[in-house]
């Protein structure tokens, strides 16, 4: 039999139909996986191995109220800013220490109640800001395609555990490229959904007005199941939307590229992306054009205004969001003479330079006369940029552009130059300004390592980009690669 | 140099609503500390605001009352500053867009003229928690029951030119907040707390001075004496030559002086911005009917429709009307008595001095029903004023009607001539004095000589019976002498 660990979710699920495995024997694959991997890949802040075991006891013996539930039994690793009652929850910061929520976020509320089999917290940079997870309080991730490089980020601990098979699915969170830039750097797939879908409640913020939670996965159909799961509006969340196409994603994929029209931005392949990138992307064009679509190239006005707009948008959100860590109420305190000193030693101690960079230009942004300047403007350009989107899908059914303008780069190689970290979101920034879906998927390998495509769609169109990412996948099989790290044991 | 007051003010109201204003939480005070709390209103990591839309409703009504336009689209906005009872860092309040602008309050000047006081917003925003000092060694506690509570914060424009516009302005204000059950406008207790902005001028000089910002005001009479003790402090220090700065001062009402909080300089800086966890609020003009439809009838209409209906004095009027729950209790009697003159002496008289000592007119022991019942009694002769107030003394401690009371007790009018002339031919014998004395043309003796029969009688008899008699006995007298 296959390693289980190799499965993806679908495979799992239709392993339990065939009664060829129970939750227990998939659980254990996890934990042996992990165990095995953690200490090179270090993807997980928080792992239970007897929680899990216990978890997948429970679910078997209540597996007839989840009968119907896609998600039911199959694990997936939630990103550390993601809510768990009970279960330390720090953000990849010190200042979370010793903090576990009180409630679940919505979107465990809802895998919870579907039987889902949560596998740990993974690591990331401190609360979602980088690109690496070099910006972890607790150490970095490592790729498993390469220990030398990076996984990307911020979600790189979600990736890496889904890329080295510990788990088939996780939950990361995208505010500029931290579910999709990590799923290019190593090989896997990561949905960004259209901002709203997936309800915020429970997901620490960084910036309210781009953070979204999305799936990451090795198939199609297993960021489908995953998405049909924690994809609902709700009352909780004041600006969740509903989808007008309804709840489901999995199943009746429409993999007929025939007729499709895909633009080409000309301002993603310019000097800054590397040229092997480039010619991958334009592979993965032919290989659409093979298929029956037609592909055009033409040009965005604003989009090359996307990084320094994110720039003073997010910082400015994250100076006010990151303000409630004030050592009142819980996580870390240290004290001081008086109420300013315990703010300053704490805040001192408990943030990071890249968070505290981020505080402070934020604030710098919002002061009072440099507001219309750097905010204003800033909100201004997001506006153009969608706007020049939108009316990019009146024409094109869908935008392919490269997800990053480099495969994974080396540990250590960007973390001393701030601004050279922030252009490897270059690409996938303006999606989050525009509050529009994009996925990234595999597009082969350059040098050994993944490369990754992104595809962007209007609003609410999840399930065209899955179909068309199916189409593609089914094509090329590029989703199968393997790190040459799992192929030696 | 004689100089101008010039104030304007800045009103927060807590509203009355069941829950906070982003969460599910109690809106009430005096439980245990940290007692109506949860995740949103501590401000735990990953929570977001879900706007309470009761909130909206007592907005909308009190922007309605006061004149203002209800803006279709407003916007939160987030107020930035670090203390440790604010479990955001930031307060949600409304800043570029708020929701109602414009509106005015008329009031009273001191050439007894009314005078439109203008509004320049009505604006959406969630109160703070409480530190806690007293008794704690090594540091403060908070109590966050009241972060998240639901404020109405109101700004006026500089239109005040005396203390006692202000004064007038708060009353009406809380007046109608009580009417519309907006809010209980309780200074003492914090839920009306009110800030002016104070600056003077040369007297027609049309421009305006630097303010002052005057903080810790308590009550209406701190009101009052800030705002005087900040005009006689500014008229010295420009009449001494010196320059006002601008700055924030706080009332200590032991002390009775203003003192320094903190100049301009030293002012935050909020760095708002649009709270994007919260999408613009849209009030739409069916949403506004529907407030109006059922919001409940405002002092100054109440006050003209009694004065009408009930034909009473408009002094009598505002006396009645001071009080919402005064005024339908007064209604309520007037309607069933069908006397309003009488029900007016009755509510203003024997019910609001009861009060005085204590209690709640809801909570009266005398329904308006059942004091009804007294005044027939009064009205129709069958009980003197002076039984009738013991009556009523008897009703605030029995369930008991007025006519029950009156008959166990023996107290209502004897009106039989026989009785009374046998008091009045007593009085006579007994004051012979007296009588000679009214014989001889001292008329005013006839009053002392009813008094002393009414007294035998304890105030039972009919009056205009007893006048009658004792005239008529007392001239059978005159052709005797």
């Amino acid at each position: 039999m296959k390693n289980l660990c190799h499965l993806t979710a679908y495979e799992i699920r239709e392993g339990y139909k065939n009664r060829a495995f129970s939750v227990t024997d998939i659980a254990k694959a996890v934990v042996a996986q992990v165990e095995k991997l953690s200490p090179k890949i270090k993807a997980f802040l928080y792992f239970d191995a007897d929680e899990i075991l216990n978890r997948a006891r429970d679910l078997e013996s209540q597996a007839q109220r989840f009968e119907h539930n896609p998600m039911f039994g199959i694990p997936i690793a939630v990103k550390d800013n993601i809510s768990i009652r009970g279960i330390p929850t720090t953000c990849g910061s010190r200042i979370l220490e010793g903090y576990k929520p009180v409630y679940d976020a919505s979107v465990i509320s809802s895998l919870k109640n579907q039987g889902a089999l949560i596998i740990g917290k993974t690591n990331m940079d401190e609360f979602a800001m980088g690109s690496s997870t070099e910006n972890s309080a607790f150490g970095p991730t490592l790729n498993p395609w390469d220990l030398e490089r990076v996984p990307g980020g911020s979600s790189g601990g979600s990736a890496a555990a889904v890329a080295s098979r510990m788990v088939p699915t996780a939950l990361g969170s995208d505010t500029g490229g931290s579910i999709r830039q990590p799923a290019a750097f190593t090989g896997i797939l990561g949905l960004k959904c259209t901002y709203g879908l997936v309800s915020r409640y429970g997901l620490i913020a960084y910036a309210s007005s781009l953070d979204q939670i999305g799936p990451m996965g090795r198939s199609v159909e297993d960021l489908a199941m995953c998405l049909e799961a924690i994809s609902f509006r709700e009352k909780r969340d004041s600006t969740s939307l509903d989808d007008p196409l309804g709840t489901k994603y999995l199943d009746n994929f429409k993999t007929n590229v025939k007729g499709l029209k895909i633009g080409v931005p000309k301002e993603f392949f310019n000097e800054g992306i590397n040229p092997d990138m480039r010619e991958s992307v334009y592979q993965v064009l032919k290989d659409l054009e093979a298929l029956g679509a037609i592909v055009e190239e033409f040009s965005l006005r604003y989009i090359s205004c996307s990084l320094p707009s994110y720039y003073i948008i997010a910082p400015a959100e994250a100076s006010s969001n990151l303000a409630r860590y004030d050592a009142i109420r819980y996580g870390l305190r240290v004290p001081g003479e008086n109420i300013i000193q315990q703010y300053e030693n704490t805040r001192g101690a408990g943030f990071g330079a890249e968070v505290k960079r981020r505080i402070l230009l934020g604030t710098f942004v919002l002061s009072a006369g440099y507001y219309d300047a750097y905010y204003l403007k800033a909100m201004k350009v997001r506006r153009l940029i969608k706007n020049e989107l939108t009316e990019a899908f009146r024409k094109y059914d869908f935008l392919v552009t490269p997800t990053t303008p480099t495969t994974a780069f080396k540990i250590g190689e960007k973390t001393q130059n701030p601004l050279e970290m922030y252009l490897s979101d270059i690409c996938t920034i303006g999606v989050n300004l525009a509050g529009i879906p994009a996925i990234s998927i595999p597009c082969g390998k350059i040098d050994d390592l993944p490369a990754g495509v992104q595809f962007m769609g209007p609003q609410f169109s999840e399930r065209r980009l899955l179909s068309l990412s199916k189409a593609y996948l089914d094509a090329t099989g590029h989703h199968q690669i393997i790190p040459s790290l799992l192929k030696e044991n | 140099m004689e100089f101008e007051l010039v104030v304007g003010m800045e009103i927060h109201a807590q509203l009355r609503t069941k829950t906070k204003l982003f969460c599910g939480c109690l809106n009430r005070f005096g439980d245990a500390p940290n007692a109506n709390t949860c995740e949103v209103c501590l401000g735990h990591p990953g929570v977001l605001p879900v706007l309470n839309t009761a909130v909206v409703e007592k907005i909308i009504k009190a922007g309605l009352a006061l004149n203002c336009s209800i803006d279709p689209l407003s916007q939160f906005a987030r107020k930035n500053y670090f203390y440790p009872d604010l479990p955001k860092g930031y307060q949600i309040s409304q800043f570029e867009l708020p929701i109602c602008s414009g509106g005015f309050l008329e009031v009273t000047d001191a050439d007894k003229k009314l005078k439109k006081i203008r509004l320049r917003r009505i604006h959406i925003e969630e109160d703070a928690g409480k530190l806690m000092h007293e008794g704690i060694k090594d540091g403060s506690l908070v109590d966050f029951n009241r972060a998240g509570t639901p404020l109405m914060e109101i700004v006026t424009e500089p239109d005040f030119r005396s203390v006692e516009e202000v004064y007038d302005f708060l009353t009406q204000l809380r007046q109608i907040f009580r009417y519309l059950d907006v809010c209980d406008g309780n200074m003492e207790e914090g839920s009306l707390r009110c800030e002016p902005n104070i600056s003077i001028r040369p007297k027609n000089s049309p421009e305006l001075g630097v303010k002052v910002e005057l903080k810790n005001i308590n009550s209406f009479k701190a009101a009052r004496k800030g705002i005087e003790f900040e005009f006689a402090r500014q008229s010295k220090i420009l009449n001494e030559g010196e320059k006002i700065s601008q700055e924030t001062r706080g009332w200590d009402e032991n002390k009775n002086e203003s003192f320094l909080m903190r100049t301009k300089e030293e002012a935050h800086d909020y760095r708002y911005f649009p709270d994007p966890d919260l999408p613009p609020l849209r009030v739409d003009d069916e949403w506004i009917e529907k407030v109006r439809r059922t919001m409940e009838e405002l002092p100054r209409n109440k006050k003209e429709r009694i004065c009408r209906e009930f034909k009473i004095s408009d002094n009598d009027c505002d006396v009645i009307c001071s009080e919402k729950a005064v005024a339908e209790f007064y209604e309520q009697t007037a309607k069933a008595c069908g006397d309003g003159k009488q029900a007016a002496n009755w509510v203003m008289g024997d019910v609001l001095r009861v009060l005085k000592t204590g209690g709640a007119i809801n909570t009266f022991p005398i329904t308006p029903s059942r004091l009804s019942g007294l005044i027939k009694l009064v009205a129709d002769g069958k009980l003197s004023s002076s039984m009738g107030r013991q009556v009523f003394e008897t009703m605030l401690t029995s369930s008991e009607d007025a006519s029950t009371i009156m008959l166990s007790r023996g107290l209502g009018i004897v009106s039989d001539s026989t009785a009374i002339m046998k008091t009045i031919d007593e009085v006579i014998s007994e004051f012979p004095e007296q009588v000679q004395q009214f014989l001889s043309g001292k008329d005013k003796i006839m009053a002392f000589l009813i008094g002393q029969a009414m007294r035998k009688m304890k105030g039972k008899a009919d009056p205009t019976v007893m006048n009658r008699l004792m005239k008529e006995r007392i001239e059978t007298l005159r052709g005797k002498t």
